[in-house]
């Protein structure tokens, strides 16, 4: 193989400084000891991190994408696991039909999500409910909480499984104690993809949240219509700082490769 | 129950599904016909929503000009985006897959991180950037020497487009790389003992072998940068609308859903037809390296 030459380094520095650029401002300009927009250029402040404080709707709005991201991936994996098993082990009819079900909400844009729950949980009663968001999350990050369980079935040593059947095991012990265990690794994982995916979606979330329930996303993006200022640049650099130590956690946990690799390819 | 008779019961995986099955058709499939079914629906200012069937509103987007402007806009941002990510992803991927082990994971997490910062986050990055005409961008790009005087990159296509393909672009980067791990790296070193200089290898080994990669990445940047919606409401502003921003407008600000459930269904449609029919074609061109 060949070696990386000269114009090809000088190539990847550009494509990566324009890469790191603008979240690389973002978190510089939270930093500005003054009182606008400006990169820090005679010291660094903590004074906009510490005025975030005095904008309980921020911090009310990180509790909710918490939370919201949070159960509805729980919740999402409830469903995902037996999915995933019965997918992972079976050959039956409709099988391919259903895989592609499930992972439809890759396909579908946000914005057609995000309306089509908008008229359903309004003319159930619920909108604007803390309800009707986690059930509408629960659907975004399921085919990502699917498809890391999935792999994790699918690649299953299934052995150890025949092992606690021929000493007895069955059913739910048989999951509890044998199956899960081994799949474990998936399932975390698949649960921090989904939770990641809820906490930073915009789209469909922008249609369904209410004043009590908007999302942090939510609140930055209709902030940011308003006014440009300092403020959302610091609530921006935390929120870097939280995906990023996700991130990390998930790489160190199983690869972000791995978790990334397939992630867009809902066309096949 | 064995793990065999477990294989052979019929029943199993259907009852393993069902609970994610009545799911998915409760509250995604009845929520979808609904919105399909309201843009048949009639709407007054002062009388609402009309549970009626008229054509009213899909009549509308198909002969007012303002529609067609709208959605030419739409399709236009998404195909520049898509090439840009496909002109400068690509050789990153290439590049990314020649380095060395620890390097290359090193940047693949700063190429691929991207991809899960919130996009509200990374599009004001953007606006920072460009903010203006004497923003960063304009005094970089001044400075280098580029260009003369400043350029209007907030509130235009043109920062629409560099703002959503840097939002794109790990998608792109992530697809030519899946594609590089299938390429022999034996057949490059094949080319090149049997004379082949490093432009014929780029054209006739690495381009062909890449393709695939290239146009399944192009698919899903396409229809990801044809219903974003962060980036237009931020970088386009009030004015310069796109598809999803415009239906956004129908339902939260002139509450006229009817008619922004119609624009929703025909961007959907529209981009079923596109991916389908582009994937459909790609397996057929390239059925061998699929194989």
């Amino acid at each position: 193989m060949r070696r990386n030459g000269p114009l090809a380094l000088i190539f990847h520095a550009i494509f990566v400084i324009v890469m790191v650029a603008p979240n690389l401002v973002v978190c510089l300009v939270a930093f500005t000891p003054e009182g606008y927009l400006s990169l820090p250029t005679n010291g660094f402040s903590l004074r906009w991190f510490r005025t975030i404080a005095n904008y309980p709707e921020f911090i009310h709005a990180f509790w909710i994408s918490l939370a919201l991201g949070a159960l509805s991936s729980l919740v999402a994996l409830l469903f995902a696991v037996p999915a995933a098993l019965a997918i992972a082990r079976y050959r039956f009819r409709g099988r391919d039909a259903l895989a592609a079900l499930f992972l439809s909400p890759l396909m579908i844009p946000h914005v057609v999500l995000g309306i089509a729950f908008l008229r359903f949980f309004t003319s159930a009663g619920l909108g604007g409910s803390f309800a009707a968001l986690i059930i509408a999350h629960v659907i975004i990050v399921f085919p990502f909480a699917l498809r890391l369980t999935l792999a994790a079935a699918t690649g299953m040593d299934r052995t150890v499984e025949m092992a606690a059947v021929s000493l007895g095991a069955g059913g739910w012990t048989l999951f509890r104690r044998v199956t899960l265990p081994l799949i474990l690794p998936g399932v975390i994982s698949g649960w921090a993809l989904a939770f990641i995916q809820s906490f930073d979606d915009l789209t469909m979330t922008v249609f369904l949240a209410a004043p009590g329930t908007e999302t942090l996303p939510v609140r930055m993006f209709l902030y940011i219509q308003d006014n440009i200022d300092p403020l959302v640049t610091s609530v921006s650099a935390c929120v870097i700082a939280i995906t990023m130590a996700a991130l990390i956690l998930l790489d160190r946990f199983y690869g972000l490769d791995r978790v990334l690799a397939g992630k867009g390819d809902t066309g096949r | 129950m064995s793990a065999a008779a477990e294989e052979g019961n019929a029943r199993t995986p259907w009852a393993l599904t069902a609970p994610a099955l009545m799911l998915f058709v409760g509250v995604l499939l009845i929520p979808l016909a609904m919105t399909v079914m309201l843009s048949f629906h009639d709407w007054g200012q002062y009388k609402g929503i009309e549970p009626v069937f008229i054509l009213k509103n899909w009549h509308e987007i198909a002969t007012d000009p303002y529609y067609a402007e709208m959605f030419w806009r739409t399709f236009r941002v998404a195909i520049l985006t898509t090439l840009l990510t496909a002109l400068l992803g690509a050789p990153e991927a290439y590049i990314l897959n020649r380095m060395s082990g620890r390097w290359k994971s090193f940047f693949l997490l700063v190429i691929l991180g991207p991809l899960l910062i919130s996009v509200v986050a990374r599009t004001l990055g953007w606006a920072l950037l460009f903010g203006g005409n004497n923003g960063l961008v304009n005094k970089l790009l001044m400075t280098l020497g580029v260009m003369r005087s400043p350029i209007p990159f907030m509130f235009t296509e043109t920062g629409m487009i560099v703002a959503l393909a840097h939002v794109m672009m790990p998608f792109m980067v992530l697809s030519v790389w899946a594609a590089l791990q299938r390429l022999d790296p034996q057949i490059e070193n094949a080319a090149m003992s049997l004379g082949a200089g490093p432009m014929t290898i780029t054209r006739r080994i690495i381009m062909p072998q890449i393709m695939p990669g290239v146009l399944s990445g192009a698919i899903i940047v396409f229809s990801l940068s044809a219903s974003a919606f962060a980036t237009p409401a931020i970088i386009g502003g009030r004015r310069l609308k796109v598809a999803a921003t415009l239906a956004y407008d129908e339902f939260l600000n002139t509450l006229n859903w009817p008619l922004g459930a119609a624009v929703a269904t025909l961007l959907l449609a529209a981009l079923v037809l596109i991916v389908v029919g582009s994937n459909a074609l790609i397996e057929r061109r390239y059925a061998e390296v699929f194989r």
